[in-house]
């Protein structure tokens, strides 16, 4: 008993080491958002809670916190108490396989890569559940165009996806990194550009964030499927989206940009002045600059009209990762260097 | 330790599968059924199944579910009609149901299925349990994978090809609607100035 409990002790330090950085990350996110759309716009953003604005999230999380959660009536109650838990949950558990250094993971297991696809294709349920569960015309019809959009962009997503596996010979996220060894122009972003793009554009889509927020659409459906939440089952949500954006964005860091690998390898005079720089400070700088995509995609480009939004999933993204597949497949029957020379032993 | 956790899956599989065909609400049902396709993952990743459990979650739980219920939420089923007939098929169904268990019986019994006729498979640790599934897949029964594939795919062109019916569509050409220009829509119209009623109110 006391030796399993020794056993377990050091995995549930490291999750909750990886939630409360997570939570941290998503709450300054918050305000990252809205300086960075404020500068966009001209404007300074928040600035009155603490020096510079910097203790606005916490500020709006113990306004959250303290916010009474109102149950419509004729709601299912069950139903819309688990829809925020079924948004967070997925949000959460899918960082288990994330190596944020070479070996610094809390679960290395081969299948990782297809893990975080089944764990982020199950993220929809909350968005579903809740629609339903609100028993209201706005919330059901946010549920509805969610449901359409996560499932049409999910096969592109994963198509992009086999590209990289292919390319990599492996499943296991830090055995895609390694395989992206080399320096800058050996990592996976241009081989596989094609596949890149559309990697992004349908997590922007995934997460339901503009220019792709259907779900919300709060010009047409007011909030969508959130609308008859309220206080913490509304942060809730709030908490899975923003969980989500940090995941794609470290995914794309992970699997196109090399990771933790350092973008100055392999040049002379930089790759020995930046050698004391430890990976894992790449790797979030990685995230980071994906994450400032994402803001400046929401502050640019007004949102997509609804049959836009399949068009471009199904009549453009799948046929083009379709055909990049074959190439990249080609390419590594041919082993071209520099990308491809590695053969995954069998 | 595991035999525990075995039984804690087998019996919240038992309980969704149970509630999926005893529940009223068609959406329940869905949900039930979700709860019983993730629990059985859980059971094969304890069988050393991994790639089997999280395909099983991915396209099961990820699309086939969440379009299942797509269409679910959209339908207002009146359960009254449905419970109609109930009690005067229940003896036939029931006839029914016991010919089904006794065929899987015969078929799938201990005696052809138990631990004494089928070996626990050999299993080499150091390979990856996918890279050995496609191995597998991709030489021992390459045809028949790629015959699934091509069944599959003449499903798809079969469904669509029943719903798309020419001419009651409406349809977007984004082409054209991108080549739109403002002297397609917009017509200015020149005209002289009219007096009108409150031009005239403060005239006199």
């Amino acid at each position: 008993m006391i030796e399993g409990l020794l056993h377990i002790a050091p995995i549930i330090g490291k999750i909750l080491l990886i939630v409360i950085i997570l939570m941290m990350a998503v709450a300054y996110l918050t305000l990252a958002e809205r300086k960075v759309i404020g500068y966009i716009q001209q404007r300074i953003g928040p600035n009155r809670v603490g020096p510079r604005g910097l203790l606005q999230p916490l500020a709006d999380g113990l306004k959250l916190a303290m916010k009474e959660v109102i149950f419509p009536a004729k709601s299912n109650l069950y139903l819309f108490v688990l829809a925020p838990v079924m948004a967070i949950a997925p949000a959460l558990a899918a960082w288990a396989v994330i190596p944020f250094d070479d070996g610094m993971v809390l679960a290395n297991i081969n299948a990782g890569l297809l893990y975080i696809l089944a764990i982020t294709s199950v993220s929809v349920y909350g968005v579903v559940i809740a629609g339903w569960a609100s028993n209201s015309r706005y919330a059901f019809l946010g549920a509805m165009r969610s449901a359409a959009q996560v499932v049409s962009y999910e096969i592109a997503m994963g198509f992009a996806l086999v590209g990289v596996l292919v390319a990599a010979g492996s499943l296991n996220l830090g055995e895609i990194v390694m395989a992206q060894q080399g320096g800058f122009l050996c990592w996976y972003w241009l081989p596989l550009l094609p596949l890149f793009v559309i990697y992004f554009i349908s997590g922007v889509a995934e997460t339901n964030r503009a220019p792709f927020d259907m779900a919300e659409g709060e010009s047409e459906i007011v909030a969508g499927f959130h609308v008859e939440y309220s206080g913490m089952a509304f942060a809730l949500f709030f908490l899975a989206e923003y969980a989500d954006m940090i995941l794609i964005s470290m995914l794309a860091a992970l699997l196109f940009m090399g990771g933790w690998l350092s973008p100055f390898e392999g040049i002379p005079v930089l790759e020995t002045m930046f050698v004391w720089v430890p990976g894992i400070v790449w790797l979030l700088l990685k995230t980071a600059m994906f994450l400032f995509i994402y803001l400046w995609l929401r502050a640019t480009f007004p949102r997509y009209r609804y049959d836009q939004i399949m068009r471009l999933g199904w009549k453009i993204f799948i046929p083009v990762a379709l055909v990049w597949i074959v190439v990249v497949a080609t390419a590594k029957v041919f082993e071209w260097t520099p990308w491809f020379s590695q053969t995954g032993g069998i | 330790m595991e035999k525990l956790l075995f039984y804690c899956f087998a019996a919240i599989l038992l309980f969704a599968a149970t509630m999926v065909i005893t529940v009223r609400n068609p959406v329940r049902a869905a949900l039930f059924l979700v709860l019983a396709f993730f629990t059985s993952a859980a059971i094969w990743l304890m069988l050393h199944a991994e790639f089997l459990a999280i395909a099983l979650v991915l396209v099961y739980v990820g699309a086939v579910l969440v379009l299942f219920l797509f269409v679910v939420m959209m339908l207002d089923i009146d359960l009254v009609p449905l419970r109609e007939g109930f009690t005067r098929y229940l003896p036939l169904g029931i006839l029914v149901a016991l010919l089904i268990v006794v065929e899987m019986i015969a078929v799938l019994g201990v005696s052809n299925f138990g631990l004494e006729q089928v070996e626990a498979p050999q299993v080499d640790e150091s390979v990856s349990n996918t890279r050995r599934l496609g191995l597998l897949l991709y030489t021992e029964y390459v045809y028949p994978f790629q015959l699934a594939a091509v069944i599959l795919t003449v499903a798809i062109v079969a469904a669509i090809m029943l719903t798309l019916r020419s001419g009651t569509r409406k349809k977007q050409d984004a082409g054209q609607q991108v080549k739109v220009q403002k002297a397609d829509r917009l017509r200015v119209v020149k005209m002289a100035s009219e007096q009108t009623k409150s031009n005239k109110a403060s005239d006199q």
